[in-house]
């Protein structure tokens, strides 16, 4: 484990330790449930030490900024400015690199489109020492967002930000009586939010299944603001309970529901930005393959629903999801090779389970198959399970991601133990 | 490389006719185990194993290795890791050995030792450093519910079975920490098929004395009730190596009720265990 703490040194360290037998892969905070920031046997680059946030063009919204900057410290750096990280995963603790190299996506995909959209250009130091500068367009940045990072060590990127007048969220509530209810509420054209995502019951069944909470969010303008928050409308407030607390599949249901503050129906309640944008920070910090939960996460283009609602449902038939499972709404798909979402507008659904349940692993490889067969896909960046077989359905760009790499990273130098195990 | 619940892509079985090997092989295949080395003296039987697992649907490859030559362990078994990581390397080859020959017949005996202790000591260490290396990966190795107490009726196997016991602890805490995950496996006496039981005595008494058998126990001479109550069946050793594969174990007896059966006989009193029929 190396952490640089300049470019130069990333330099020196991939030149002198990358080119050993099992080679290097760069990590951020670590937080990922799968194994694609892992190398065993080798050298991981811990890239937090770069954390250089270099220059801010607070009238066109832009940011260059170093790898290793969490999202957390660039939303406490951008808001009183008036600018917000456009695409925010379910938790801020992730860096720019690894938001880069898994092409993060939000509850806004539709709107915004996953977290590389949003990226002006990327600097990537690769294999042989030289750092390249990508741009969308190039075949390099397709296959450098949501590469995982085996093209390389993304040093620092330049990201176009979203303009927001307050710190605050106006969030719309309702419930949703079962699968069908849910998708119809997802997909009525009445509602304009830019934000959609469902907290779906998995203790329901029969019937029942696919019983929901959806939540719909924009930005709340300042007229919409209350008027005790007028004064400070871009403050950073904290949003919920504080994390760490007992993992009981029981007390995460509840806290979950108690924390999105989602479970009574409404409309207009203003919430804080991050206690609606990362509802997973702090209570699932136990969380990921050593809290001994296993995250399933998978997308299933338009027409798929039915694949989508038979996994759903044997998920909640088994009865052993960790909290609620989350549906979220793809729209059109950014040119990343693997990136997670599909190519066109779909579903993605998302649970975590506990790892010790047995037969877990036998279980959701029929579920694989299942979502294969649908034409759908298992996300790389989670994973920790995946049979190997699969991902070239899965991910048709595949191919040419390989290709690309083979003649970048001739020495295979960038190497982690997700790639070692599907082969990538 | 392995998955979240421990179940690895590639395995190298060292005694590739194995009955305990084969059946652990043929269970890690249903799973996730694409690629299969199998090594062992060539022979028909070694074919004819490497065929019944490509009929699952595996990568199977064979390589010539023979416990009875140290010198060749390093050269043989290093190049199996350089075509790719190896996510479990069992440890299964061993001869049960004949207690009445081996008494009279020294050398006899030293060959049980040999292959059973020695040849395993160096096999053992060449992939312990290869796995090391690759920073990943378990290493499983079959001992015996013989080598935790000497009987009279086995005791050469079962010393032979006691000093691969105590190594691999051992060399379990010296992994301890690098990624490399060490188990010992002791299984009851194994039932295996009454014609396997035999052919393989018939080979263990042949001049040449062919290695890789499994450690299929020769018990039937001296089964005492105790022995044949918690005697055991390839496909269930197989079984406890998967789940403890999962749980990263690092002593697994099969059948489970072993380990305490085996706490009391640890502490009986030598006049009381020899006149134990078992």
């Amino acid at each position: 484990m190396l952490r640089p703490r300049t470019p130069e040194e990333a330099v020196a360290a991939v030149l002198s330790y990358g080119h050993g037998a099992r080679g290097a892969i760069a990590r951020g905070l670590g937080r990922a449930h799968g194994d694609a920031a892992q190398n065993a046997g080798g050298t991981v680059l811990d890239l937090t030490g770069l954390t250089r946030i270099r220059a801010v063009d607070a009238v066109a919204g832009l940011v260059v900024c170093d790898a290793g900057v969490g999202l957390h410290r660039l939303t406490q750096a951008l808001l009183p400015l008036g600018w917000c990280v456009p695409v925010a995963p379910a938790t801020r603790h992730v860096t720019v690199g690894g938001a880069v190299a898994t092409d993060v996506h939000g509850a806004n995909h539709p709107a915004a489109g996953s977290f590389s959209r949003h990226v002006v250009s990327l600097d990537l130091l690769t294999a042989d020492g030289q750092v390249h500068t990508a741009v969308p367009g190039m075949p390099l940045f397709d296959a450098t967002t949501g590469g995982l990072g085996l093209t390389g060590a993304i040093l620092s990127v330049t990201l176009r930000l979203l303009p927001v007048e307050t710190a605050l969220m106006r969030v719309d509530t309702e419930r949703a009586t079962g699968f069908d209810d849910l998708l119809a509420r997802f997909t009525a054209p009445c509602h304009r939010h830019r934000h959609t995502v469902a907290r779906v019951d998995l203790l329901a069944r029969g019937a029942a299944t696919g019983r929901a909470v959806l939540v719909r969010a924009d930005h709340a303008p300042y007229d919409a603001l209350p008027p005790r928050v007028r004064r400070t409308p871009l403050a950073l407030r904290p949003g919920g309970l504080p994390g760490g607390l007992p993992g009981s599949a029981g007390v995460a249901a509840l806290l979950d529901g108690l924390r999105s503050r989602a479970g009574r129906p409404g409309t207009g309640r203003p919430l804080p930005l991050a206690a609606f944008l990362h509802p997973r920070d702090g209570l699932l910090r136990g969380h990921g393959r050593r809290g001994g939960f296993v995250r399933y996460e998978v997308a299933v283009g338009d027409g798929q629903e039915e694949a989508l609602r038979r996994v759903v449902g044997r998920i909640a038939a088994r009865g052993r999801a960790a909290g609620p499972g989350v549906l979220k709404r793809f729209g059109e798909a950014g040119p990343g090779l693997l990136s997670f979402p599909p190519a066109g507008p779909g579903w993605g659904f998302a649970v975590d389970l506990p790892a010790s349940s047995g037969g877990l692993g036998r279980f959701l490889d029929e579920l694989d198959e299942e979502i294969a067969a649908a034409g759908g896909r298992v996300r790389l960046a989670e994973d920790a399970r995946l049979r190997p077989g699969l991902v070239a359905a899965m991910y048709p760009g595949l191919g040419e991601f390989r290709e690309l790499r083979a003649a970048l990273d001739p020495g295979a130098v960038f190497v982690s133990d997700l790639a070692r195990r599907l082969g990538l | 490389m392995k998955d979240a619940f421990g179940a690895p892509q590639s395995l190298l079985v060292l005694g590739g006719t194995s009955a305990i090997g084969l059946a652990t092989a043929r269970r890690l295949i249903a799973r996730r185990a694409r690629t299969v080395w199998l090594a062992g003296r060539p022979s028909p039987a070694l074919a004819e194993a490497a065929d019944s697992l490509r009929a699952l649907g595996a990568d199977v490859r064979v390589v010539p290795f023979d416990a009875l030559d140290p010198e060749s362990h390093a050269e043989r078994l290093g190049k199996v890791f350089t075509e790719g990581d190896i996510d479990l390397v069992l440890l299964a080859f061993g001869v049960p050995g004949d207690q009445a020959r081996d008494e009279s017949d020294p050398l006899a005996a030293v060959r049980v030792a040999q292959t059973n202790y020695t040849g395993a000591v160096s096999a053992g260490l060449v992939c312990a450093q290869a796995l090391q290396a690759q920073g990943h990966g378990s290493l499983v190795v079959l001992s015996s519910v013989a080598g935790e107490r000497a009987r009279r009726a086995d005791f050469v196997y079962g010393s032979s079975k006691a000093g691969l016991d105590a190594f691999t602890q051992g060399l379990g805490d010296a992994l301890y920490g690098t990624g490399v995950h060490v188990m010992v496996v002791r299984p009851g006496s194994v039932r295996a098929r009454a014609s396997a039981r035999a052919s393989a005595r018939a080979k263990a008494s042949g001049a040449e004395g062919p290695v890789s058998e499994g450690p299929v126990s020769e018990g039937s001479a001296s089964e005492g009730p105790v022995e044949a109550a918690l005697a055991t069946t390839p496909e269930a050793v197989a079984t406890a190596i998967e789940l403890g594969l999962r749980r990263r174990s690092e002593t697994v007896w099969v059948p489970g009720a072993l380990r305490v059966v085996m706490t009391a006989v640890r502490h009986m009193p030598r006049p009381l265990f020899r006149r134990l029929p078992m």
